[in-house]
């Protein structure tokens, strides 16, 4: 088989189900890929060579044997740094967790674990996925595989670009109002939030628990609906995930079809504020499904408007909270300088020393959020404004299958240029945070290049809760046509780097 | 009652309120599978869920669940159709997320009432306690301040034992208590103990009070005849019955003197202490402390069905009050001797001896007699003194196998008390051991008459009741060991006279 890194997982995974290449010889080459590139790209916080080689040999030893069965089996991955792998590194990109060894695995890190996936190591993030260009790493910036100068998106910017960059044939991100999506969009793969509840939450380090969402990476449809079975469904341990069977979505990859589909574009989400490439590659898609036998129709959510704010108002809220427990005094670091020090003062120092500005300024939002006399305007107002848009969705559903948009307003912006104005980095998730305070699932998929700079576009759909199949069927026929038209997938225009 | 009392009593009107928090006696933890046991080394009851280490999640334990609803319904509350848990975030050591998961304007059960009877110099009167809510929370860990006196201050450094972290709380607040008049201390006391009773005859815990797992906080504030309600102040951390009442009491007399000294009450929390029956000031409430409670995401709403709610209202049982109506009539006594019995904190004592085989007559004499004196004498609860209902049925064992008269039984009960081991361990090391060897006796008998022949010539001439001197001169040379009744036969016997 040619060049290893440049296959898709299906195939690598049929590949070593026909035993034509070894789990170990495909883990190698990723390894060596990372060997090669990751100093110049940066996607990933921790790797550890030989404790993956090692896993794949065992993969290897239990193909022989006929003990897994599992579509995966054997094929490479990249893991977000915030997942909690037992015994090794998980920082959330933070300083503050530097040489925490979690005492236990994230459920979908067992689910994959079970099914053969061999984990290559850990991605890199905006601190505790506060970000939109995963320069708010504590560790550095990730960069754009398509252009070195510029973000990958964030804050799963590591596990876009390790797909991107051939690094990895795939990778888990999270998605709190968009950190799957947006950098899969600015990366030309493929990402996808499952519904809320859709896969277990447990083990993966909290950002806003009524917003979060763990979801697969990869560079094609199919790689991303196998991926999506293997981690989808209930977990015991985390009671918010949903009791109920996940639906077929590799049946829905394969079923490229969207003829009599009714497919609405959101009024709102295509207009200012929106680049004219991003635009341009929408619209042509746009054509493109309606050439397919889907009916498009233009539908409105008109409080989609007030969805950042008061997603920064109920994310601050919660992570506020949830980031309390970072304190110096069970795991990560502790800053004190052996001075007669009182709890309060080690706990301050270490949370001074340890979080970075973006996490400090959400924080003190959250903070001022939920204060006596202060609650009901602010996070009670945003919960408010989160069941108007989650009635916007249900009434667009009730005439639509699915709903599209572009993913992100922008492509790839240079590293630092949105850095010093918060505001601009947050009208990224412009299109993508309504999903999540819905609850909704959603899918981003490469439709071209934007013509003024060359860099990815991508195309949000987006389905009902529980209707998760629904992005796999309409993304896939997309792929399958824009990959007619290009002769191969986007991603094969990317530089090797 | 001091004459102190009585003056606060003539000048001010006392509300009181009480929150008491209640460990469940649920096998596994509120939030995760650990075992709930009380003790164990330090953080072996621990994993990633009571650690609170980053990524874990909570799951609601369903049968603390079902415990709090029938709590709520023995006492007498409407149970909600649905609610949530509520973060209270703020920082402290001992709380492993720096945030206890608790119920915050969305309790479980809220709105019942529970009657407590307590005695006057009218005889029992029965008061209504009106119950504000019933919730769940979860407990914090357990901290040991090392190298000072135990307590925070002067401390070098503070341990901490997450054991007790996520043990499963309910909490039992209720509305403010008006009109008690000089029995606010009572009725307190009595309030706590009637809860007691109640989650004891539920089995949803044992309320083992020496083991902390009941902790009262008591309000307390004093307003004149006709004036508004007082500024209160919340003593926090009573852990006894008798506490209870004690704090209440002196509260009302501490906050009276400021009140006349024309000084404000300050809302702060206090503290009690057990020794000297003060309280002592603690935090300012006055700028209240921002717990920014919110709905925790982490979990998905209770929603008890009606079908759920009703299956755990038929399995309540009788409840206290009603079951002291019916021993009180099996037992024969009266509702004052009753009524004093639950006071010295008996009843529950007495119960469990009988259920161990002790006749009702003797397991009431034992508790409300000498084994109260006792307790009294000490200042503590009965329960916390080294006597088991166990240990009872055994001494009334030996005493009618007539291997313990009941002068050797006082004594077993005096080592018991004085800690020097178990019933088998107090007889063997007092040599508790009735003479049973009648040559003994009669060498002894022959002994005492030829000391006293005065009185041996009464007996002779038919003054049988001068006996009992001999009998009692027998006693005492076998230093109590021998059986009285037995002395007598066979000092009549040895002298030929019939009774």
């Amino acid at each position: 088989m040619s060049d290893l890194t440049r296959q898709s997982a299906a195939t690598l995974a049929s590949a070593i189900a026909r035993k034509e290449v070894s789990s170990e010889e495909v883990t190698r080459a990723h390894l060596d890929r990372i060997a090669q590139v990751d100093e110049r790209v940066h996607a990933f916080l921790h790797v550890d060579p030989e404790s993956s080689i090692a896993r794949a040999r065992e993969v290897d030893q239990q193909l022989a044997k006929g003990e897994l069965s599992s579509p995966l089996a054997g094929v490479p991955i990249a893991l977000k740094d915030l997942l909690a792998t037992k015994g090794v590194p998980t920082t959330c990109g933070s300083r503050i967790l530097e040489g925490w060894r979690p005492p236990y695995n994230a459920t979908i890190v067992d689910k994959l674990s079970a099914a053969g996936v061999v984990s290559l190591g850990k991605t890199n993030m905006d601190e505790f996925a506060m970000g939109s260009s995963t320069e708010h790493s504590g560790y550095g910036p990730t960069h754009n595989p398509w252009d070195l100068e510029r973000i990958p998106g964030g804050s799963g910017g590591g596990s876009a670009a390790a797909v991107a960059s051939f690094e990895s044939p795939m990778a888990i991100g999270t998605d709190t109002g968009g950190s799957i999506r947006q950098p899969a969009a600015l990366t030309g793969t493929v990402g996808v939030k499952p519904t809320y509840g859709g896969v277990s939450r447990y083990g993966i380090v909290a950002l806003a628990s009524s917003l979060d969402q763990a979801g697969p990476c990869a560079r094609d449809v199919m790689d991303t609906a196998l991926l999506h079975a293997v981690i989808g469904g209930h977990d015991p341990r985390d009671s918010t995930s949903i009791n109920k069977p996940v639906p077929d979505v590799v049946a829905a990859a394969l079923n490229a079809d969207v003829r009599g589909m009714k497919i609405g574009v959101i009024k709102q989400l295509k207009g200012e504020g929106f680049q004219a490439g991003v635009l341009e590659r929408f619209n042509q898609s746009i054509e493109i499904l309606t050439e397919l036998g889907a009916e498009v129709i233009e539908v409105s959510c008109p409080h989609f408007e007030y969805a950042l704010g008061a997603y920064y108002l109920i994310l601050p809220s919660e992570a506020s909270s949830n980031l309390a427990r970072f304190d110096g005094m069970r795991f990560g670091i502790r800053e004190d300088d052996g001075k007669d020090r009182s709890v309060e003062e080690v706990m301050s120092a270490t949370r001074e020393k340890g979080f970075g500005a973006e996490v400090k300024r959400r924080i003190m939002l959250g903070t001022y959020a939920l204060s006596s006399g202060y609650y009901d305007a602010y996070y009670g107002q945003a919960q408010r404004i989160r069941t108007l848009i989650t009635r916007d969705f249900a009434a667009a559903f009730s005439h639509v299958d699915v709903l599209v948009s572009p993913t992100a307003p922008t492509t790839a912006f240079k590293i630092g240029e949105k850095l010093d104005d918060p505001l601009a980095m947050y009208l990224n998730d412009i299109a993508t945070i309504p999903v999540n305070l819905a609850g909704n699932c959603a899918m981003s998929l490469p439709i071209g290049r934007a013509p003024e700079d060359g860099l990815p576009v991508g195309l949000q759909i987006i389905a009902p809760p529980m209707a998760d199949h629904l992005l796999y069927q309409v993304g896939s026929a997309l792929e399958t046509a824009l990959a007619d038209r290009w002769g191969g997938l986007l991603i094969s225009e990317a530089p090797t780097l | 009652m001091t004459t102190e009392y009585q003056a606060v009593i003539a000048e001010f009107e006392p509300i009181i309120g009480l929150e008491t928090h209640i460990e469940l006696g649920t096998n596994s933890k509120m939030f995760c599978s650990c075992s709930a046991q009380f003790g164990g080394d330090p953080n072996t009851h621990v994993c990633p869920v009571c650690l609170g280490l980053p990524g874990s999640m909570p799951v609601v334990n369903r049968v603390a669940v079902e415990s709090t609803i029938r709590m709520g319904l023995a006492l007498n509350c409407s149970i909600a159709q649905w609610c949530r848990f509520a973060r209270k975030n703020y920082f402290y050591p001992d709380m492993p997320k720096n945030y206890q998961i608790s119920q915050y304007d969305e309790p479980l059960c809220s709105d019942g009432y529970l009657d407590v009877t307590v005695p006057t110099e009218n005889g029992p009167q029965v008061f209504r306690v009106e119950i504000e809510r019933v919730h769940m929370e979860e407990d914090t860990g357990k901290l040991l301040h090392a190298g000072g006196a135990g307590r925070i201050h002067g401390a070098t450094h503070s341990l901490v034992d997450y054991n007790r972290a996520g043990i499963p709380l309910i909490e039992v607040v209720t509305k403010p208590i008006l009109g008690t008049g000089e029995l606010a201390p009572e009725i307190a006391k009595a309030y706590v103990s009637e809860l007691r009773d109640l989650m004891r005859a539920l089995g949803v815990s044992d309320v083992r009070m020496e083991e902390g797992s009941l902790r009262c906080d008591v309000n307390v504030s004093l307003n004149r005849q006709g004036e508004g309600w007082g500024t209160r102040t919340e003593t926090k951390n009573v852990n006894s019955l008798r506490s209870v009442e004690r704090a209440v009491r002196t509260e009302m007399v501490r906050q009276a003197e400021q009140l006349r000294l024309g000084e404000r009450i300050i809302l702060e929390t206090r503290h009690f202490n057990e020794e000297t029956g003060d309280t002592t000031s603690g935090r300012s409430k006055e700028e209240a402390e921002d717990y920014r409670y919110f709905p925790e995401p982490d979990l998905v709403p209770v929603a008890p069905s009606e079908s759920w709610i009703e299956q755990l209202r038929g399995t309540l049982p009788e409840i206290p009050s009603v079951r002291r109506a019916r021993l009180q009539n099996d037992w024969g006594i009266s509702e004052f001797d009753m009524q004093s019995l639950v006071n010295a904190g008996a009843l529950e004592l007495i119960i469990a001896s009988i259920d161990a085989g002790v006749q009702p007559s003797a397991a009431r004499k034992w508790w409300t007699g000498e084994l109260t004196r006792v307790a009294n004498e000490r200042d503590c609860e009965l329960e916390e003194l080294t006597v088991t209902p166990a240990d009872i049925a055994q001494i009334e064992g030996l005493i009618s196998e007539g291997v313990l008269t009941d002068k050797m039984a006082r004594s077993v009960f005096e080592g018991l008390l004085d800690g020097e081991g178990n019933v088998t361990e107090v007889i063997d090391s007092r040599g508790l051991v009735v003479v049973k060897d009648e040559d003994l006796l009669v060498e002894a008998i022959n002994q005492a008459l030829s000391e006293s022949p005065d009185i041996a010539e009464k007996i002779k001439s038919g003054k049988v009741a001068a006996a009992g001197a001999i009998v009692g001169a027998v006693m005492k040379s076998t230093k109590g060991q021998a059986d009285a009744a037995k002395v007598r036969t066979l000092l009549l016997e040895q002298l030929g006279v019939k009774e």
